[in-house]
């Protein structure tokens, strides 16, 4: 053991209240830095979850065309006219043209798992109890299961019947709530003057409010049936390996189908965003925290230094230099903020693990029965270096005046 | 003084120091020559303010000349760095002081070994039984693993006594070493550091306003507006 390590923990020990103190704050700080960002995370995870289950990583939509502008210039020596062509704006033409080649292009990019057809359109749906407008979506039932988790998100009823069944549907939750139909119900979808009567198969429940109150899966056939769109594709579904890689993919991909390439980062901008305010708004606050108890050891350590002014002449008469000085306060600095940190991160775990284990119930952008926490050591890493940044650049500070002291002075200024 | 049979073992030429601001700085020491001699006890005595203090600090590297020459055991330390100024003062030179300085988070052979860790050329063992040897022979070999604010004024002053020799240094420097005691410890004290730089042959220079303590000494430098006046040989 170092000698300076030896002296700076009886230093330590002799200003057990003041120590504890920063301690506790550093335990406080990153522990309730853990768990926000746990829980910022976790939910901003399940919302992703939630949103690529429902609408997939990828959605192309809408063909577009360059539409181009020429322009005629005179050569000056000849008097030759040339004309050059220039992108000047886009074209759209909404739905997807010729859907199967686009999905074949498509699965020349590696990333993409699956692609499937949808075709949506508004409708009336009615029962005996009530009518509302929704959402008609015309889905291949097979592929469809590999860009959502519609499959998972079924609550009542069965997925097998609804892909056994040419006319069964599936229903939101809350739609179904509000018009009380049940799986085995028969409704009625009202597009025009035409009625067609399908089964209810199942309900199934995102989580996200505005998909489960109006959209109604059935089959893309029978869709183009009811809503007398033949050959139509509103848009592809498109589920990716690398949901991450959905934003860089997208250049590439719209340059290669000639239509619009909607990442989930950019249809869920918005969303995106408010976590991300939400996650760094926390990460401040707490770190507040945690500067506040590097204020805190940043003065326990002056007052330290103030009262063993003498001592510190004492060590540097006998030998001890400068840096063997700073190292005496910063050690003591060091040992408080590992320790800290240490029983922050063990505070931190606790606090998430209860955290998980609220309960709490959310509907609206997902669908959760507790408080979702997100296991990241990422979360953990952040927080031990923030502690450490701050508190050791505090411990520096008036390590480095305690080196500055004239032992001759100090020993002068204390004789009689 | 000259002592031709034997090489001093501090020694300084032409010490001048001043201290205060620039606008209004006293000349302390004007010019101070002094040879100290290991086996030997040296007093400085004068009236306060003479510079007697000052000088002590600047011989323990504790402050720096502003002119002169200072040789510890032979090498020349007038322009030698911080770093090397401060290994010499845990080699070469122990110090006491009027008051103990001990640390009170250590008990009395922690506080004897603080300078040994420092210098790391003992086991700790071996430093342990050394500490112990040292607090033996300044009477406290009972009170080994008494923390430090645990003992009177005259024990702990012991103990700094103790300390002070900790690494074997060939000079001992002690500054007022009895002025915070009693008749009954400023003896002791004193007696401590006579025989034991007779035993260890250390050079012991003390500052000191008692005059009985001066007379016990085997020389005595009497100093006056920063420079010595006669020496005389004391004992």
């Amino acid at each position: 053991m170092s000698p300076n390590f030896r002296i700076a923990v009886r230093f330590l020990l002799s200003k057990k209240r003041s120590m504890l103190m920063s301690l506790a704050g550093i335990v406080l700080g990153v522990g309730l830095f853990i768990v926000a960002q746990a829980n910022t995370t976790g939910f901003e995870k399940l919302f992703i979850k939630t949103v690529l289950g429902a609408n997939g990583a990828v959605r192309v939509q809408d063909k577009f065309q360059e539409t181009l502008t020429s322009i005629q210039i005179e050569q000056e020596d000849t008097g030759r006219q040339f004309e050059f062509g220039r992108a000047s704006g886009r074209k759209y033409r909404p739905g997807v043209e010729h859907a199967d080649k686009v999905i074949e292009s498509l699965y020349q990019f590696s990333n993409v798992l699956a692609a499937s057809k949808v075709l949506r359109g508004a409708i009336d749906v009615s029962n005996n109890f009530k009518a509302e407008p929704a959402q008609l979506f015309g889905i291949e039932k097979d592929m469809h299961m590999l860009v959502s988790d519609l499959e998972e998100q079924i609550v009542f009823g069965s997925m097998l019947d609804f892909q056994r069944n040419p006319r069964g549907a599936l229903v939101g939750l809350a739609l179904a709530e509000r018009m009380m139909i049940e799986p085995g119900d028969s409704i009625l979808f009202t597009v025009g003057d035409e009625s067609h009567r399908v089964l209810v198969s199942g309900i199934y429940e995102t989580g996200y409010r505005d998909i489960d109150r109006e959209r109604i899966f059935i089959d893309i056939n029978q869709a183009r049936r009811i809503l007398k769109r033949p050959h139509q594709t509103s848009y592809i579904q498109v589920s990716l390996f690398d949901v991450e890689k959905a934003d860089d993919d997208r250049y590439l991909m719209e340059s290669v189908v000639q239509h619009i390439v909607a990442p989930w980062q950019e249809r869920e901008k918005v969303w995106l965003q408010v976590f991300q305010a939400v996650r760094i708004s926390a990460m401040i606050s707490l770190s507040s925290i945690i500067f506040i108890s590097g204020l805190g050891m940043f003065s326990t350590l002056a007052i330290i230094i103030m009262e063993k002014t003498r001592e510190i002449a004492i060590l540097r008469s006998i030998g001890y230099t400068r840096r063997d000085v700073t190292h005496i306060f910063i050690w003591q600095g060091f040992i408080v903020t590992v320790v800290g940190i240490l029983m922050g991160w063990l505070t931190g775990a606790t606090l998430t693990l209860v955290a998980s284990r609220l309960p709490i119930r959310i509907r609206g952008i997902f669908s959760t029965d507790s408080f979702v926490v997100d296991w990241s050591i990422w979360h953990y890493v952040i927080a031990g270096l923030i502690a450490f940044i701050f508190v050791m650049t505090a411990s520096i500070i008036p390590s480095r005046r305690a080196a500055k002291l004239e032992p001759g002075d100090v020993i002068r200024g204390t004789s009689g | 003084m000259t002592q031709t049979d034997k090489k001093p073992v501090l020694e300084c030429k032409g010490l001048h120091r001043y201290l205060g601001d620039p606008e209004q700085r006293v000349h302390v020491l004007k010019g101070v020559d002094l040879q100290l001699f290991r086996g030997n006890t040296y007093a400085i005595v004068g009236p306060s303010g003479c510079g007697k203090s000052t000088l002590l600090y600047t011989l323990g590297l504790l402050d720096r000349q502003n002119e002169g020459t200072i040789l510890v055991d032979g090498i020349d330390v007038s322009k030698s760095n911080e770093d090397q100024r401060t290994r010499i003062r845990n080699e070469k030179i122990g110090f006491v002081f009027q008051f103990h300085f001990l640390l009170p988070e250590f008990t009395t052979t922690e506080n004897i070994m603080i300078p040994m860790w420092k210098r790391g050329n003992r086991k700790t063992l071996t430093m342990e039984r050394r500490a112990h040897m040292l607090l033996q022979s300044v009477g406290l070999g009972d009170k080994t693993e008494r923390l430090a604010n645990r003992l009177s004024g005259g024990e702990q002053q012991r103990v700094a006594v103790a300390r002070a020799l900790a690494n074997d240094p060939p000079i001992v420097l002690a500054d007022e070493p009895t002025g915070n005691l009693d008749v009954k410890n400023s003896n002791i004290v004193f007696e401590l550091l006579y025989q034991l730089s007779k035993r260890n042959n250390q050079a012991v220079l003390i500052v000191t306003h008692n005059p009985d303590i001066a007379r016990r000494c085997d020389y005595i430098l009497k100093m006056r507006d920063g420079v010595f006046t006669t020496p005389e040989s004391a004992g």
